[in-house]
């Protein structure tokens, strides 16, 4: 059987041209319009989403990492605050503690004070008593030594010294 | 037994390829010729040629009227109009082509005979009308035309041959085509083709773009991130770059262009499917280079015309040079889209069939040589098919790529 060596291919016929035209329009109009771009318009918003998330993700971080720089500094204000406040109160015992003591000394002090005053009172006192005491002894060996000097001499001494030993101070 | 392991191995290599059961059928079908048809109800004998590769190509790459599926010749649709008759409209099975062949119809309708798998008419106005039982078995005659003789295929119907003529073409008769007395607008396989991928492609972009709507806010999943990865791909590696912030507007026709070709192309490739080549196929080709050249030039802008006509900031008599190539250009750009698609997937389908064919023309000699070739051929026909698998995308990639590049120069904003 011979062939014809018909290389055909290379020939545009009418019919193929007219059907391919059909084809390629539909294809285009109905598969392009109804299917192309929904899928387009599809993976438009994915990317929107993908990019809103990765934002997204990225401000928080930058939020938490805001949020922990805040964190620090707080504390480091807490630390700072406490440590004044312990200065404070440090200070605030200690001149407490100074007061007291000045206080306490000037008390000790006034006490001690008032403690000399009433012994010299006491032993002004006990001196105008003895002064009086005297006195009255004074008076009182006196008036026998008077009263025995009428008597005798040694009867006189013996007398006095007796007198004497009695007095005895107290 | 080394028979048998040949058998095995050649039949092994030879379910990779499209074309080898339809080849083998045609080998069957050459012995029965040349067993039963002596003498051609008077038309004379009819030569037995020997395996030839090359034409053999030619048939197998060339659009059909009917569609070979292994040893099944399925009929298809015939649209046929005459500019005298009017149309006619009927299945190509009313041709009765014969089995395990390449589509020889035994049975003339109204004129019409099919040779070779195309619809071919009698030139003899006084051929009877209506279904006619003739002998159609590779006769060919010569006729006279003005420019002197030329060998058509006939037919043989009552002791006396009447040669026959084929569709019309439109390449105004550069490639021996031309006008003839009738025009063929049948559903041909490749339309056929067209159709299937059509249905094929709706259904999985359909599926594709139901799947985004219901999967909102979803990981995508199955078919839905095999589709993405070569979307995103052509949205992000062809449309963006070339057609900056129009692209969202071009991007359906690119994707369109894309998948169609890649369709069609890898429909094609698929093996004891008829190997049709509609992208293989000039009118094709034709169609969608013609489509974005005027897609390019109906979205030019000011910017462009003027870069055709009157390319600013040159001097005066470069123009002079410059705008009948800049015109020119024009018209080049779809006519290297049209023949770079035709020429790569035609190529590719060629190559098949004849390491394919090379088993059968070894086939004959001594079992050590031939077991060599067959072997070799036939893994050259495995390594062919993986390399046109890749053509499929590379030659869907490039018209796109081309395509968004010349939209891109149409649709760029000036920036001097």
């Amino acid at each position: 059987m011979i062939f014809l060596a018909d290389f055909s291919v290379i020939k545009p016929d009418f019919g193929l041209l007219f059907w391919t035209t059909v084809f390629f329009l539909l294809f285009w109009f109905i598969i392009g319009k109804f299917a192309f771009r929904p899928i387009v318009a599809a993976l438009k918003e994915r990317e929107k989403d993908i990019q809103d998330s990765l934002d997204e993700a990225k401000r928080a971080r930058q939020e938490m990492a805001d949020l922990k720089a805040a964190n620090e500094d707080l504390l480091a204000q807490a630390r700072e605050e406490r440590s004044k406040i312990l200065k404070t109160a440090k200070d605030a015992s200690d001149k407490i503690v100074a007061e007291a003591k000045t206080k306490a000394k000037e008390e000790a002090q006034k006490i001690v004070a008032s403690a000399k005053e009433q012994i010299e009172h006491q032993k002004m006192a006990a001196m105008i008593d003895l002064k009086n005491q005297v006195g009255a002894i004074a008076l009182d060996i006196a008036e026998k030594v008077i009263r025995k000097d009428l008597s005798g001499d040694s009867a006189q001494e013996a007398l006095v010294k007796g007198l004497v030993d009695e007095i005895k101070l107290n | 037994m080394r028979r048998y392991i040949f058998s095995f191995i050649c039949l092994f290599f030879l379910s990779f390829s499209a074309v080898a059961q339809d080849h083998q059928g045609h080998g069957h079908d050459e012995q029965q010729d040349a067993a039963t048809t002596h003498d051609e109800g008077g038309c004379g004998h009819v030569e037995e040629g020997e395996f030839d590769p090359g034409a053999t190509a030619f048939h197998h790459i060339s659009d059909q009227n009917v569609y070979n599926i292994g040893p099944f010749t399925l009929p298809l649709p015939c649209i046929l109009y005459s500019p005298g008759e009017g149309w006619s409209v009927f299945s190509s099975g009313k041709f009765h082509p014969n089995e395990h062949g390449h589509g020889n119809g035994h049975v003339a309708v109204d004129g019409y005979v099919l040779v070779d798998g195309l619809v071919h008419r009698v030139l003899d106005k006084s051929f009877p009308a209506g279904e006619v039982e003739i002998n159609n078995h590779g006769f060919h005659s010569s006729i006279k035309t003005d420019k002197g003789e030329k060998e058509v295929p006939a037919i043989c119907y009552n002791g006396r041959l009447y040669p026959v003529e084929s569709r019309s073409y439109a390449d105004g008769g550069v490639f021996g085509g031309g006008i003839s007395s009738f025009y063929d607008f049948s559903i041909t396989k490749n339309v056929a083709t067209m159709m299937v991928v059509f249905a094929l492609m709706a259904w999985l972009f359909f599926s594709v773009a139901k799947r985004y709507k219901e999967r909102k806010g979803l990981a995508p999943k199955g078919v839905q991130s095999f589709i993405e990865t070569i979307f995103i791909f052509i949205q992000d590696e062809v449309a963006k770059p070339f057609l900056g912030h129009h692209w969202e507007k071009f991007l359906p026709f690119l994707m369109s262009l894309f998948f169609f070709i890649l369709g069609l192309n890898l429909f094609g490739q698929i093996p004891f499917f008829g190997g049709s080549n509609a992208t293989g196929n000039i009118a094709v080709t034709m169609v969608l280079a013609l489509i974005t050249f005027i897609v390019v030039n109906i979205n030019g802008n000011k910017n462009y015309w003027e870069h055709i006509f009157w390319m600013p900031g040159v001097p005066a008599w470069v123009k002079t040079i410059l705008t009948p190539v800049e015109f020119l250009g024009l018209f080049i750009k779809p006519i290297t889209l049209t023949l770079r698609l035709f020429a790569n997937i035609t190529a590719g389908h060629m190559v098949m069939v004849i390491f394919v064919g090379l088993i059968f023309m070894f086939g004959k000699g001594e079992m050590a040589p031939s077991l060599g070739t067959s072997i070799g051929s036939a893994l050259l026909a495995v390594f062919m098919m993986a390399i046109e698998l890749l053509v499929a995308f590379i030659q869907a990639f490039v018209f796109t790529i081309l395509t968004a590049s010349y939209i891109g120069a149409a649709t760029e904003e000036a920036h001097h």
